[in-house]
């Protein structure tokens, strides 16, 4: 966390305001603000239904937001994520993701997935295939170094054994490990992760929140975080965004939420959720 | 082991069922027998629909109660042709080059006459249009039924550039396939947002759209007539004709050989495998870039491929447009194989039988459309002598391929690169 303290003070990286989204009558998402800092792991924790997913879905452009601005700043530019196309989120605001239910090409390998998160640079480098046809040098140096960079994250998820395999046909927990890869293969400047820890067991778990940190303290960028384990949520998080039927009803570190009366009362409310671990 | 009451039960009940359907397209197919004359009355044949029904009734029963009676097997090896793929996979580069020679040797064969040159460069043209058709259905997993369009633009453009421009054959090659991928761009703006069953629907509509645009606009096109007397092409300014116009010279008198017919259908064979292994090879090397892989995974999941950064417009329309460009250019080799066209031959079963062959093939496989190819269009030039039951045995043929292999004759997919191929590569 040390590294997150010194960066609270600076601009954030993105910034929610008053972030409405409706559906029909549904009020899934109600004027929510908060931020999320570059080298921090904010996590936006609450019960079922509580619309954390919907907002992830707002800020990588599967939804339009019916009100309310979504802002990053990465190096210079700004982008307003309420307006721009999905493709350009990932693309050019930096915004990688992964899905509550995860999302990976099944019947491509390990490494054809962490290539095409690759897509706009080797894309570039092949100007738009005719290099690639051709088989230049250019194309294929690019080639080479997205190959690198998906070998190492391989050999750092020690996935290195499975490049060559469906994706389809490997375990869930490695395949879980793989869409993270994936999202960070993009070379995000912000990471989003859905309930990264559902399904896996406690060993995989441990490990998933050893990544999660090493990830923010080597690559320096912002974490955004839905998870249901609240031990791994009060254990790797600098800031914690709690949100009940889309509204925010408490922020501050994990200290601070645990023993906000608002935060026990919203999770008391929820059978399945009574103590607070993990309604999954 | 005896069959359960329960079991049996449930066969009868199949069976009826089967039956019941069985007697309504009995009915008007084999009840009734169309009059040779038409002072002859209809004639009805209630034994006929019997024979069906019957027929129908106990052949599903067999075929229900064999399949409940039968003991699911703990181990059971892969099917004989699954063991013989996987055998050969490592060959597979070597089975095709080998195939590939078998293929160029063909014409040069004693035994290969007119015919059978003739209907290889037909072969050869379903291959080509499947393999173009490949990169949209079996990459892209865009469900296109109305690739004939592009076909078609294809040989129009030439036709039409050969007729009033006077372009030769090879000057308006690429200017039919670049028409054909223009097409392929226009179709695919409407149908971004469309997938699946819509987007089949779709692309049929666009498909017959063209040839009822063909039809009627007759000043340019012809009308139902077609056009004929499209000019044939030529060898480096060699042409195949007995006896050239002032000026130019004929393959037979450069070569100081005797005239024959059959220089020109070898020629057109070797043209169409040209272009046909053109397609093949532009299709194996864009399937390793970016493009093919975000093609792939557009394929498998939009959402996913959208939160990567790919832009889904663009990777459709490269798609479509891609597709469409090799349809064009066979469409021009068809053109000017045929020397005629008219809108009839670019009907939607021309359509049904590119996409039957990718899918029989196996999506995506590069060889399964070569034998597809092979099946459907030989099938039936083939079993001609059987007259009615052409249509009988083609159908039967591509039921049997569907219930033996679902996914395909050959469906294994080779992955666009390997770790393991490289230094310090996986295990
Ligand atoms: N596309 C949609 N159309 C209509 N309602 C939706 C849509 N997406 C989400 N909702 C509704 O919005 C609310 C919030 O859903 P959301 O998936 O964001 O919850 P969540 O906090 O992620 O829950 P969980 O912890 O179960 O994943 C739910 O009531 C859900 O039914
Ligand atoms: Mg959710």
């Amino acid at each position: 966390m040390s590294a997150a303290h010194a960066m609270q003070s600076e601009l954030p990286l993105l910034e929610v305001r008053d972030l409405t989204m409706r559906f029909g009558g549904l009020t899934a998402v109600d004027r929510l603000t908060f931020a999320a800092h570059s080298g921090a792991i904010t996590a936006l924790i609450g019960p079922n239904g509580a619309g954390k997913t919907t907002v992830f879905n707002c800020i990588t452009g599967f939804y339009r937001p019916t009100s309310g601005a979504i802002v990053i700043e990465r190096g210079d530019e700004t982008y307003r994520l309420d307006r721009l196309a999905g493709h350009r989120i990932a693309r050019d605001a930096g915004v990688a993701r992964t899905f509550q239910n995860i999302r990976l090409f099944p019947n491509m390998t390990v490494l054809e997935n962490l290539l095409v998160a690759q897509h706009a640079r080797l894309m570039r480098a092949s100007a738009f295939s005719l290099a690639g046809l051709l088989g230049l040098r250019r194309y294929r140096d690019a080639e080479e170094a997205g190959i690198a960079l998906a070998r190492s994250w391989l050999e750092r998820l020690d996935l290195v054994q499975y490049a060559d395999r469906d994706c389809g046909t490997l375990a869930y927990g490695l395949q879980r490990k793989i869409e993270i890869a994936r999202a960070m293969c993009t070379q995000p400047a912000l990471l989003c992760l859905d309930e990264p820890a559902a399904g896996l067991n406690p060993r995989e778990t441990t490990e998933l929140s050893r990544l999660i940190i090493s990830i923010r303290d080597e690559f320096g960028i912002g974490i955004l975080l839905i998870e249901h384990d609240m031990s791994l949520v009060m254990g790797i998080s600098d800031r914690i965004v709690v949100l009940d039927h889309g509204a925010r009803i408490s922020e501050g570190t994990p200290a601070e939420v645990r023993s906000d009366p608002a935060v026990i009362r919203a999770y008391l409310g929820e059978d399945d959720t009574a103590n607070g671990e993990g309604g999954r | 082991m005896a069959p359960q009451a329960s079991s049996i039960s449930a066969a009868l009940r199949e069976a009826s069922l089967a039956a019941a359907v069985a007697l309504v397209l009995a009915l008007p197919l084999a009840g009734v027998r169309l009059p040779s004359g038409a002072a002859e009355p209809l004639a009805f044949r209630p034994w006929w629909v019997v024979a069906a029904v019957l027929a129908v009734f106990v052949g599903r029963f067999l075929i229900a109660l064999h399949i409940s009676t039968r003991r699911p097997r703990a181990f059971a090896a892969p099917p004989l042709f699954d063991r013989a793929l996987g055998a050969m996979t490592p060959w597979r580069r070597w089975i095709f080059a080998g195939f590939i020679v078998a293929v160029a040797l063909l014409p040069l064969m004693p035994f290969a006459d007119r015919r059978m040159i003739d209907l290889g460069s037909l072969v050869l043209i379903y291959v080509m249009l499947g393999w173009g058709l490949n990169i949209v259905v079996g990459l892209a997993g865009l469900l296109d039924l109305g690739y004939v369009a592009f076909y078609a633009v294809g040989a129009y453009s030439y036709t039409l550039l050969a007729i009033h421009f006077d372009l030769n054959f090879w000057e308006s090659l690429p200017l039919a396939g670049a028409f054909a991928a223009l097409f392929g761009v226009l179709l695919g703006f409407p149908v971004l947002r469309l997938r699946g069953d819509y987007l089949a629907i779709v692309t049929l509509g666009f498909g017959e759209m063209i040839r009822i645009v063909l039809i009627n606009w007759s000043d340019l096109t012809g009308g139902s007539e077609g056009i004929s007397s499209i000019p044939a092409p030529t060898l480096f300014g060699l042409s195949f004709t007995a006896n050239p116009a002032a000026g130019e010279t004929a393959f037979h008198q450069f070569f100081g050989i005797p005239f024959a017919g059959v220089h020109k259908l070898i020629f057109l064979y070797y043209l169409i495998l040209a272009l046909a292994l053109l397609t093949h090879v532009f299709s194996m090397r864009i399937r390793r870039l970016p493009v093919g892989r975000a093609w792939e995974a557009l394929r498998e999941d939009e959402i996913a491929s959208r939160a990567l950064g790919l832009n889904p417009v663009m990777v459709k329309l490269s798609a479509f447009g891609i597709g469409a460009m090799f349809a064009g250019f066979a469409g021009a080799f068809f053109a000017t194989r045929q020397g005629f066209i008219n809108p009839s031959s670019f009907t939607f079963i021309e359509s049904a039988i590119i996409l039957a062959i990718v899918v029989l093939g196996g999506m995506g496989s590069q060889m399964g459309v070569v034998c597809a190819a092979l099946v459907l269009v030989l099938l039936p030039e083939l079993a001609r002598d059987l007259a009615g039951f052409r249509m009988l045995l083609f159908g039967a043929a591509m039921v049997a391929i569907m219930v033996w292999r679902p996914r395909g004759l050959l469906s294994h997919r080779e992955p666009s690169v390997r770790l393991g191929d490289r230094a310090g590569g996986a295990p």
